[in-house]
């Protein structure tokens, strides 16, 4: 504890509270924009631990890190463009609150939401940080495997009240997923190299929400009455604390866990807790309307994860995700390597930089909140102009990644698939998901297959999977006795609005 | 009436030309050879090798103001064959220049493309990059001799993890390696891992029993005992480590991963000249001894033709062994 009251008179210097403002400022902005995201950023900043004392520039890095965890939200909320792969889930029903006037809840619910997350993340990092690093290298690629079947079993849990529509769409991602030459062979490349890497979820993402939805609206802007988004309260009100707070909790116990494994990363424990909470909610015909409860879940998870990442990287070295890898990197231009030794040899930058991460959480919420009102005044903007400005930044977002008019195709052919789907009433959710899963799921499966070369029985080898595998199998079995028992299921019909309300909405803008 | 309009469009085509003309003056700033602006590209992300060694380079040449500054771009995509494709259809440019390396070579080919190394403008060699043979703690691997025994008994049951995609340095210099013990490459059980943090943890958890890479992400496990270095590659022993290099352990490979500067295809000699004697003053410079010793990279220069001869022996090199292995 001692050790930590140091670390905040470290952190609290005031040049280091400068670095942590403009951290956490820059992290925003570029959470904000779609293809830039926190670890660009941070690589491209390297260049300052020429000058800067290594406390301020770490304690920058995690500022840019959780800025832009939380950022990302901001556009995901208001505008359907989520900035970073993180934050694609909370678009699903935070842009639907912002329809309905509850822009500043959703906004306010993600703020504080990542506040929580965060801090308890933060706290359990300095709790676990020297124990646990030991341990998350045990897991190998079938457990990996395991976990990432598991996610995927969840998938049918937001299929749609139409199995097949929701079918479609899952298979649509899971499609667009096997682009690329990550086996070896060139799959769905088109002879294009711009293809090899495989499609990027965030291009996915801002392609099927914004640009899908943008060209959705212009084709029924002529004949459909304008809709007035309704100016609501600015504050959230009891009732949304008291829904706001278990997601809150649980969305941190999915993140964190997720953030600490090598191969977890932030965008699995999002959908999982958005899952969990459809799941759990009391009101689950408010999902796919504007739930609060999916905007609170997720934005926990994100924030939780990036808390999560650095346990590894601090304890053994190890970076989990591309913003750690840089990280590590800039430690190590300053001759620090990270490691069980660091919490002793450094205890000044380790301290300095936990601290750093509670000053970073409520440097946040404090620039945030008093924004979310404010930000909502943009849903205001006449419609033709917000669209306009849509196009604008998605495409912007998209160019920048690359500098290539490449880009800006494929935005624009997932664009047209996203106003398809609107069309035909798929939901969009599972693709999404399976542009996620589907290629981590491969590569787990053909990394724990190359190493036992071909024995399959390698994936129930390690003791994790077979503990997840007995989890499908327990869900599995509950779902045929609930479907034998009542005939309507945890995933039957009726348990799911947002395919229904698709398509029903579909057809009364066909009939107008 | 005529006359006017034929006026009006010869005014108008003029003003192109001019325009077009004071604006390759002020890009390729022929005017004031201290004073040129230039143009890099990097085939990887920020943060990655190329981009550190490339940015180091701008750096310095900024610094020592040796020319105008530098517009750094990253083009990402298939391990840099997007950018040698942009390289190529810049013929002629003389004010691009691009950072890559052995991995790009392979790249190339494994991506089935035209845009080889051999068909561009060598600049210069920079750095080079020994790769290590990294084990777990508690492998039964004593030395590189233990290795390559219970590796030529059963090719198949040795898991060598790289923290590069195949055609990329962590791929070639394994199957280099298993080729010069006589052992086929296509027997041997290569993982890809995305970069040193995953490999990193493969091996930390012994889920594979041999790891081959760039030793740079690794200074903190060997440090601290949890990783052990059996050997590495290049022709002299790094001070990185305490580790012979391969000969020393009896195979006869010398392998090293490096990187150095291009320039697209169809520059003019003198253009070429003035590339080379720009890297080759920056080399010289106190600040790049300063960037080598901070980033542990092994100054491995090398210029104009010779660097051409390197760059064709290690396109053939690399051509030949990713053929046996049915990749290209």
């Amino acid at each position: 504890m001692d050790l930590l009251l140091e670390g905040f008179q470290t952190a609290l210097t005031p040049t280091n509270l400068l670095f942590a403002v403009i951290g956490v400022l820059l992290g925003t902005m570029v959470g904000v924009l779609p293809g830039i995201g926190p670890a660009m950023t941070v690589a491209l900043l390297l260049p300052i631990t020429y000058n800067v004392s290594p406390s301020s520039a770490v304690i920058m890095f995690a500022g840019i890190y959780y800025g832009g965890m939380y950022g990302g939200s901001t556009t995901s909320i208001l505008l359907n463009t989520p900035g970073e792969s993180s934050s694609v889930v909370t678009a699903i029903e935070g842009n639907k609150m912002a329809k309905v006037g509850r822009a500043s809840q959703a906004l306010a619910t993600a703020a504080i939401g990542s506040f929580v997350a965060g801090t308890i993340g933060t706290v359990l990092l300095v709790l676990l940080a020297p124990t646990v690093a030991d341990v998350v290298v045990k897991l190998g690629a079938p457990s990996y495997f395991a976990i990432m079947l598991l996610a995927l079993f969840a998938v049918t849990a937001v299929l749609g009240s139409s199995k097949l529509r929701g079918f479609v769409s899952l298979f649509l991602g899971l499609a667009i997923g096997l682009v690329g030459t990550t086996t070896g062979q060139a799959r769905l490349t088109f002879g294009r190299p711009q293809l090899a890497d495989g499609i990027d979820i965030v291009v996915v993402a801002v392609a099927i929400f914004a640009i899908g939805e943008a060209l959705w609206v212009a084709a029924h802007l002529r004949r459909k009455p304008l809709e007035i988004i309704p100016v609501g309260q600015p504050w959230m009100s009891r009732e949304d604390w008291g829904r706001s707070w278990k997601p809150w909790l649980r969305g941190t116990a999915y993140g964190f866990p997720f953030g600490a494994l090598p191969a977890g990363g932030a965008e699995v424990p999002t959908f999982l807790s958005y899952i969990t909470e459809r799941k759990l909610s009391k009101r689950p015909e408010e999902f796919g309307k504007g739930a609060i409860e999916g905007v609170a879940g997720p934005e926990a998870a994100n924030n939780a994860s990036a808390a999560g990442t650095l346990v590894p990287l601090l304890a053994i070295g190890l970076p989990t995700t591309a913003t750690a890898a840089v990280i590590l990197l800039a430690l190590q231009s300053y001759g620090i390597q990270p490691g069980p030794q660091l919490f002793s040899a450094e205890p000044e930058l380790v301290w300095g930089l936990l601290a750093s991460l509670f000053v970073a959480n409520t440097l946040l919420l404090v620039l945030n909140l008093p924004m979310a009102p404010m930000w909502a005044k943009l849903l205001q903007i006449p419609r033709p102009y917000l669209y306009a400005g849509i196009l604008f930044f998605a495409s912007l977002g998209a160019y920048s990644v690359n500098f290539a008019a490449f880009d800006l195709g494929l935005l624009l052919v997932f664009g047209l698939l996203g106003l398809a789907m609107r069309r035909f009433g798929l939901p969009v959710l599972p693709l999404i998901i399976g542009v996620i899963l589907g290629p981590r799921l491969e590569e787990q499966l053909s990394q724990a297959l190359a190493i036992s070369q071909g024995d399959v029985s390698t994936l129930w080898g390690e003791p994790v999977a077979v503990v997840v595998y007995l989890v499908i199998v327990l869900i599995l079995v509950g779902m045929v006795a609930s479907r034998l028992r009542g005939g309507n299921g945890p995933s039957g019909p009726g348990g799911d609005p947002e395919a229904g309300s698709d398509a029903s909405t579909d057809r009364e803008r066909l009939s107008a | 009436m005529m006359y006017t309009r034929r006026g009006v469009l010869a005014l108008a085509g003029a003003l192109t030309v001019a325009g077009s003309a004071s604006a390759c003056g002020v890009t390729g700033g022929r005017q004031d050879a201290s004073n040129r602006r230039l143009r890099m590209m990097i085939p990887n992300s920020p943060g990655g090798g190329y981009d550190q060694t490339g940015r180091a380079a701008a750096k310095t040449i900024e610094d020592n103001d040796l020319t105008g500054r530098f517009e750094i771009r990253n083009v990402l995509g298939a391990s840099g064959t997007v950018a040698m494709q942009r390289l190529l259809n810049e013929r002629g440019a003389d004010d691009l220049v691009m950072t890559m390396g052995l991995g790009v070579v392979g790249a190339v080919f494994t991506n089935k493309s035209k845009a080889r190394v051999s068909r561009m403008t060598p600049v210069a060699r920079l750095i080079e990059d020994q790769e290590g043979i990294l084990v777990p703690k508690d492998s039964p691997f004593e030395s590189v001799d233990d290795l390559v025994a219970t590796w030529k008994k059963d090719p198949g049951a040795v898991t060598v993890g790289g923290g590069s995609t195949a055609g990329g340095p962590d791929f070639l210099f394994p199957m280099q390696m298993a080729k010069t013990i006589g052992i086929d490459p296509r027997d041997v059980t290569f993982i890809s891992y995305d970069g040193g943090g995953p490999l990193t943890t493969a091996l930390l958890g012994s889920k594979i029993d041999v790891g081959m890479s760039g030793l740079g992400e690794f200074e903190g496990q060997i440090a601290d005992g949890s990783l052990r270095v059996l050997a590495v590659s290049g022709k002299e022993r790094t001070e990185m480590v305490d580790a012979p290099t391969l000969t020393e352990g009896g195979v006869d490979l010398v392998f090293s991963n490096w990187r150095g500067v291009l320039a697209p295809p169809g520059i003019s000699a003198e253009q070429r000249r003035y590339l080379v004697d720009l890297f080759t003053t920056m080399h010289d410079t106190e600040e790049w001894r300063e960037e080598l010793r901070r980033n542990g990279w092994t100054d491995n220069f090398l210029t104009g033709d010779e660097f051409g001869d390197y760059l064709q022996e290690q396109d053939t090199r690399v051509e030949t062994t990713l053929k046996e292995l049915g990749l290209t």
